[in-house]
Formats: structure tokens, sequence, C-alpha cells
């Protein structure tokens, strides 16, 4: 197992009290696994990204634990984190685009980088060329500011610096939402290249479109409201998928060829809880077709079949 | 909104201590003439004593209150403060204003004043001016001041306003079919209120600091006293040679107090608006 | 209703304006009344330029877009407010198109100052509660709130209720859904689609996303670099594309129902500047040596459907009559 998540709780501090983004996940994500994590905005997917990598405020760590290839990662301590970071866990997040220091080259923000960590950017260039190649980038990016690269340029340059020292996980945050569809799909096929080629072991790719998680994705971890829905392999997500709000997210999912006078799609009504002062229960109880009164207990997020696991008590009959 | 801007701002240590300081200040400008019957300007005492319970910040070489001199002079300093910090915080929003949301040859034109005013030689327009007029006011120097400290106020607003203006609210407002002056009052300015305050109270600072300067090198107001004057003055009459620290100091310490505490003011302010900077 | 001529958009970019990125090279189309079209492309080909010239946010650099046979270029003042009775947009970014210190309702209050000072307050709200029901929203959900307390989802329904405050014949919708999430984009866009059949209005949907235009549109309007590749009716565009650079599009569009295929997307060749051939050269899959020389004109290859590209003249259909 690459990763390994136990009852993880990460929670914001407002003025107002705690926002139970992620209250209480556990799953693992296997070698060479790449690993969907979808859900609405607010459902928690960021923040369990995020905290794997910089727990800061108003981020706070309320329990839980982190195991990765077997060893235990201090989350909770910024410091301690400090050697997995960017080594062992890395991160392209979510506005890519920005996260680049504007004031530098590209080449010598990559060996500022790697020199901060020890690392002799020499040995790296060859590699760092390689790669460049891989996401069809031309060298010489590397004696441009950023401020000269398009939108999808500087998305690549960052994938290819958050991948460089080969991380066992890599977390892939929303980094294809604000792409056409035809860079998307580049960019998607290039995280699938980064696990062939072994520059990470495993991935979570964190999106709000699961179509493009069926593209890319080994298996689907579908969350809401800060809990674990369902988690399973893609092909089982996609066509059987047994929570209901699983079912109701790909339903909503514009159909190739399907014209609004043909069939109108709908969408799911209402909107998620507040996390401020979550429900007790089911958390999609509100919203759910077939909420019944055993959903005001929490359903155990449970094995249905094998690596498919739901939190609902429908599925568990 | 505001509870939350008022809960931060309470609890803002920078905050607190830099408008104390000020308020102190401020304080003493009003009840300070009441502290005193002796006349800045009267010879009331031996001349050149050293502070004591009769003259508690002794006297000039003349046998002038410096106590009174000082608590006199501290008001003008805030009142070319507020008036050529006001003026230069009124021409530089409203010239950043303009070019920043007019853009196109309005903007070059405008930039190229305000890169006039910037490399213009403020003390040669200055002595100019002594020249030309032999009574000067401290509101001929706040107006002076104000004139010639705009010029970043406009760069700045000129920056914020250019990437305000990109923002698609702006755009909404315009396909409502609202009028520039208005999208710039009502959609563009509400946005920047705190920045527009932090801008003012710098150039308040900023115009005390001034004020004193040119006090200090007699191209100061002709008549009334201020904390720049009794500096002029000291100075001019030897109080550095004769160890007259106390004609000094006292003014010399009120200018940097007020001025630091404003800045430490501005930096807390900046602290509490700015969310980014609250957490350590 | 809505009709381009030859609509050209020239930036100055670089050190003194140097130089010159034409970002909407002599595009033609229309919109007729009650018609959804889609114009697609991928970020750089010019669609969201176009849509801000159709509400006069930027003006064109040559060529005319007219309204109702009236050159909206030549529009003041009045003529102008009463343009945006007719014609109003919504943008991309649901969050940037509140001003973020004020209650989200107050687009509204702008709406009655600058159209409708007359209204009465009362009467005010009645109207605005029932934009609000139009658009799927309870009135005592959204009003009084901000928009950080609202969704993108609700927010982006907020400004499509505003236009509808105006009694707009014509809307400009720029990648209206693509910020919103996968569950709430799909009610955007029935939301679309009814205005359209209830109350006539003609729609300008611009999105980069080939399968969303299908879904919505009558027709579609491709765009690569300021340039139309290929238009015509929807379902002749998305059932039987010609041009290889609207293949690519549809091919890329993530679906349920089957894999990618090992396609060409060509990232490099979006950065190669096109001279004085077809724009798409760099990036084709298959292209001639004329295709470098010689800018394709739009040729009609079926009623209504055309194509700019040079392989259409010599392979698939032969005998299309050219185009101007």
């Amino acid at each position: 197992m690459a990763l390994k998540v136990e009852g993880l709780r990460v929670y914001y501090q407002t003025l107002r009290g705690d926002v139970r983004a992620l209250d209480g996940a556990s799953f693992s994500v296997g070698d060479g696994e790449i690993m969907g994590l979808a859900g609405e905005s607010g459902c928690g997917k960021s923040t369990l990204g995020r905290s794997l990598i910089l727990l800061k405020p108003p981020m706070k760590y309320v329990g839980g634990e982190v195991l990765l290839d077997g060893d235990p990662l201090p989350i909770w301590d910024r410091e301690r984190m400090a050697p997995y970071r960017y080594k062992k866990v890395s991160i392209i997040p979510q506005q890519a685009m920005n996260a680049l220091n504007p004031t530098r080259k590209i080449g010598r923000l990559i060996r500022e980088l790697l020199e901060a960590r020890g690392v002799s950017s020499r040995d790296l260039l060859p590699e760092l060329k390689r790669r460049l190649d891989l996401v069809e980038l031309s060298h010489e990016v590397l004696k441009m500011y950023p401020i000269e690269l398009s939108g999808g340029m500087k998305q690549r340059v960052v994938m290819v610096i958050s991948t460089l020292l080969d991380p066992s996980l890599l977390i892939a945050d929303e980094v294809t939402s604000a792409l056409d569809v035809s860079t998307q799909k580049r960019v998607a096929e290039m995280l699938v290249g980064f696990r062939d080629h072994k520059f990470v072991r495993s991935m979570i790719v964190i999106t709000h479109d699961i179509s493009i998680l069926y593209q890319i994705a080994d298996s689907i971890l579908v969350m809401y409201a800060g809990k674990l829905a369902e988690k399973g392999p893609t092909e089982a997500i996609v066509r059987r998928p047994r929570h209901p709000y699983t079912q109701l997210l790909i339903s909503s999912l514009p159909e190739i060829g399907v014209r609004h006078t043909e069939r109108r799609l709908s969408g799911i009504p209402g909107s998620p809880p507040p996390l401020l002062e979550p429900p007790q229960g089911c958390r999609f109880r509100e919203r759910c077709p077939v909420a019944f009164d055993r959903c005001r207990e929490e359903p155990p997020f449970e094995e249905l079949a094998p690596g498919h696991l739901v939190a609902c008590w429908r599925a568990h009959g | 909104m505001k509870n939350e801007f008022l809960y931060f701002a309470l609890r803002n240590r920078k905050l607190r201590l830099g408008l104390s300081v000020v308020l102190f200040f401020l304080l003493l400008t009003f009840v300070g003439p009441l502290l005193t019957d002796y006349d800045p300007w009267g010879y009331i005492g031996a001349p050149a004593q050293p502070p004591s319970a009769e003259h508690w910040f002794g006297t000039t070489t003349f046998g002038q209150d410096v106590f009174s001199q000082f608590v006199h002079g501290l008001g003008p300093a805030f009142l070319v403060g507020a008036l050529g910090g006001g003026l230069a915080t009124l021409i530089g929003t409203a010239i950043g204003f303009v070019a920043g949301y007019r853009g196109g040859w309005i903007d070059e034109i405008l930039n190229m004043l305000t890169n006039i005013v910037i490399v213009i030689p403020t003390f040669a327009v200055l002595l100019i001016i002594a020249a030309y007029l032999e009574v000067r006011s401290f509101f001929i120097e706040a107006v002076f001041i104000g004139c010639t400290a705009w010029p970043w106020t406009a760069r700045a607003v000129r920056a914020q306003t250019l990437s305000l203006r990109a923002r698609e609210f702006v755009d909404l407002a315009r396909i409502s079919g609202m009028r520039a002056s208005k999208i710039v009052a009502f959609e563009v300015a509400p946005n920047m209120m705190s920045y527009l305050v932090m801008v003012f109270i710098l150039q308040f600072g900023g115009a005390i600091l001034n004020a004193a300067t040119l006090d200090f090198i007699g191209l100061g107001p002709t008549t009334g006293i201020s904390l720049g004057l009794m500096m002029n003055y000291a100075v001019l009459w030897g109080a550095l040679q004769l160890g007259m620290w106390w004609w000094f100091v006292p003014p010399g310490l009120a200018i940097a107090l007020i001025v630091g505490a404003l800045y430490i003011t501005n930096v807390g302010l900046d602290e509490v608006f700015n969310p980014k900077l609250r957490e350590k | 209703m809505v009709e381009l001529e030859r609509v050209t958009k020239v930036y100055r970019v670089g050190t003194f304006g140097g130089r010159a990125l034409k970002a909407v090279d002599e595009v033609s189309f229309e919109i007729a009344d009650g018609e959804v079209v889609s114009l697609i492309g991928e970020s750089g080909s010019g669609k969201t330029t176009i849509g801000r010239m159709i509400l006069r946010l930027i003006p064109p650099t040559s060529g005319r877009i007219l309204f109702s046979g009236m050159d909206i270029s030549t529009l003041k003042g009045k003529a102008l407010k009463d343009y945006y009775r007719s014609v109003q947009g919504v943008f991309q970014d649901p969050f940037s198109s509140y001003n973020p210190i004020f209650k989200a309702d107050r687009v509204f209050r702008v709406v009655r100052q600058e159209f409708f000072p007359n209204v009465e307050e009362g009467e005010w709200g009645k109207r605005v509660e029932g934009a609000l029901r139009a658009v799927g929203l309870a009135p005592g959900e959204v009003l009084g709130k901000y928009p950080h307390q609202l969704s993108g989802g609700q927010l982006q329904r907020l400004l499509i209720a505003r236009a509808l405050l105006l009694d707009i014949r014509f809307l400009v919708a720029d990648e209206v859904i693509s910020m919103l999430d996968a569950s709430t984009r799909i009610d955007v866009l029935n939301l679309l689609a009814e205005l359209k059949g209830e109350r006539g209005l003609s729609i300008l949907f611009i999105t980069h996303d080939l399968a969303l235009g299908h879904y919505l549109s009558d027709r579609a309007v491709i765009l690569y670099r300021g340039c139309v590749v290929e238009r015509g009716p929807i379902d002749r565009v998305f059932g039987k594309p010609y041009h290889p650079y609207t293949r690519m599009l549809l091919s890329s569009v993530p679906r349920l129902d089957r894999k990618w295929e090992e396609g060409k997307v060509g990232l490099k060749g979006q950065q190669a500047a096109p001279t004085k051939g077809c724009v798409y050269h760099a990036r084709c899959p298959f292209p001639y040596e004329s295709c470098k020389g010689e800018r394709p004109h739009l040729v009609e290859v079926e009623p209504g459907h055309l194509v700019a590209c040079h392989r259409i003249g010599e392979t698939e259909v032969g005998k299309c009559r050219r185009q101007g």
C-alpha cells in the first residue's frame, strides 16, 4: 500500500466555530494506482489533498493518521513534514498558474528549489529536459520568465517541477478544470504518463468531473459534505454506482450526443448541508430520493464487493 | 463583516499601540495649552533654564517657555499633516482613478504629468516660492506639500484600478449602462476603501515629516510656531553646542513618535484588512 | 437579429505596441430570432473577444456588428442604454461578476436605478421575485446574501434573472458553466434552453466543449485563432465534422461511454504563430503543402454547413461550390 489514511479529520477554524471540512476519512491507495477524488465544491476533497502536504491555519488537524509506504506521515507538524514534502509527497496545486515566482526565470527557479532540498541541479538537468519533452515543452522555457508562458504551459511546468524528485505520492488538485477540452485531454494523458514512467508511484487526482476520471483513474473515491460516500474500481463506480449521490452525480453529466429537446437531463436538487453544524446521520439525507428512517443514523463506510466501499444503508440493505 | 473587522482591529497590538500614541499627542494638542499660562512667545523667565517644576520643559536662550511652545506647536503639525496629506491623497486618488479606468491616451498624459511632478526639484521650487512670498502661512505649506506628494499615490491607485477594472463586475456595471464616473465611485472605489485609508495615513505621516523638514531648514511658515520651527530656532541659537537638550529633544522626539506611530498604525491596519497577514 | 460582418479585432502587443495580434480575423455569422448559436474554440480562439464586442465592451478594429439591422458601434447615450435593455451578458466567473463587498442582490438594484427609476419599490420587489422564480431560485434563499454565501450555480442564475428583468431578446453566455460543479452545470444549461423555448430568447453560447454546445444549441461556429474554420447546423457539425480541428475537439471531450482514443492534440503546434496559410496547419495531422501557403476559404459542403479546409475541395466533397 503506497498510502493509507485512517480516520483523518481536518477542520477549518473560523470565528463562528469549526467547519468540519474533512470528517473522518479512511481509505488507501495502492502502488501504481491513480485514485480519482470526486465531489462537489466544498465536499472536502481539496482539504483532504492539501492536508497531506501542508496543513496550515486556518486548517486544523483534529485526528487520524496517515501512512506513506508504511511510515507514518507527521502531517500535524509542519516542521517535521518538511523533509517529506516534495520528495515523498508532492502536489500540483489548484492555481498552478500562479504558483511560480514571477521574478525568476524558470531554470533558476528550479535550481533554487532543488538546492534548497540539497539536490544538485546539474545532475538532474538531463532528466529535467527529458521530462520537458514529455510534456511537449521546448527547453527554451528554462530561459523564460513565468509571464512569458501561457496558462497551459505554466501548468505543465509546474507538473514537471513537482514530480522532478520522483515522489511516492502526487496530488493533482483540479489541474484540468480550467483548461480547454483539448488541453485537458493532453494534461490528463500526461498524468498517466508520469505514472507509467514511474516518476510517481501513485497519484490522487482531485476533480469535480467524473468523466475525466473515467478516462484516467484506476479507482474513484466520491466525497460528500466532508465524508466518504463511495469508493471502488472506476468501472464499478461509473457503471454500477451504489450510493444515490454517485448515481445522481453521474446521471447529471451531459451525455454526448444528447440534445435537450430529446432528453432533458437533470441536476441534483438542493445543496450540501452547512459543515459548521452538520446534521446527524447520513449527510446526504435531505437531498436523497431514497432516504428512509434509518438514515438518521450515520451509515458505515463498508465493503460491498472486493474494493467497492459504500456509506449508505440502502446499499447495505 | 464589520464585526469581523472590529474583532481583528481590537486584537491587533500594532494598531492599538500606534493609535494610542497618535491619540495621546492629539489629546495633548487640545489639552496642552490649558495646562500652561505662558505665552509661547513671551519672555517670561530666566533664559536657558533646564526643566523644572516651574518650566516643565525648561526655557529657551531668550527665556521663553519650551513646554508652551511645544503644545502650541503640535496643532500646526497635525493641521499640516491632515491638510497636506489629505490634499495629496485626493489628487493622487483622482488622477489614479482616471488614468487607470480610462486608459489610452488620457492614461499616458496623466502618467507623463506624474513623472514630471516626481522629477521636479522640490527644494528649488520652494526657494523660489520663499523668495516671492514674504509672509508664508501653514496653509500655503500644506498646499505645497499636498501638490508635490501625490505621485506615488496616483501610481498605486492607478495600478489597483487597472486590476479591478478587469474584473467582471465592472463589465456587468458597464452593460447596465452605468456611467464611467459612477462605476469608479460605486464599484471600484469601495473595493479600495481600506487601501485608501492606509494611503491617507501614510500621506498624513509623510506630510508631518515634510513640514518639519521644511520648517527646520527655514523654508517653512514665517509666522506661528511649530515643532519644526522650534528645532529650527534651537539649532539657530546654538542649543546643540550649549547642551540645551530640552529645547530640541521634545519637538524632535514628538515628530519621530507621531510619524512612527502612524506607520505602525498603517502596518497594523494592513494586517487587519488583509486576512493573509493575520496568521503568523 | 445579430449579424457579424467581417469583424476583426487586432491587439497591439509587445513593447511600444510594435506587434499586432489578430484576435479575431474577419469573422462573419449571424444569430436569428430565437436561435441558440454555440461559439466553440480553445482559449485564444477569440471567442470571448467576439462576445465582448457584441456587448460593446470593446470596439472591433474593423467590420460591423448589426443588431436588428443597426450598426451597434454608432450607439450612444440613450440608444446604447436601449441596446442594453435588449442585449445582456453573463460571464465565466460567477464570483468575479459580483462586487465582493456588496450583497449579491445589489445587481438588481443597479438595474432598477439605471433602467427603471420610476418603478415603485413594491412593484419592483415583485418583478425581482418573478425573475428569481423563473430561473428556479427561491427568493428567500438568495436575497440579502453576500456572494460568498451563495454557490456558483446560484450566482450564475442570479445573473440570468438580472438579465430577465430587462426583458432581453439576446443573451451572450460566455463560458457560463465552465466554473460550475458538474452537478449544477446541467441545471444552468436547462435554464438557458427553457428561456429559448418559452421566451424566444436568442443566445450566443460561448464554450470550449462541443458536447455542451450540442446539448443546447441550433447551430455551431467553430473558431480557431480568430478564424471560423467550420460552421453549420449543430447536428451536422457534431454528427459529421469535416475540419480536423473540429474532430480533434470532439474526440477530446471526456465521455463516460467510451475512453479517449490515442489522439494528437498537438500542444506544441498551439504555440506556433500562424503565418499566411491555414491557421491550423501546424497542428493538423494531415496537412498539404498548399496549407502552408494559402488560407482556405469557407466552402459549403452541404446546405448551411461550411468548412474552411483545403482537403475538402479535393477529397470528400469535390463538387461543392466555393464561397467568397
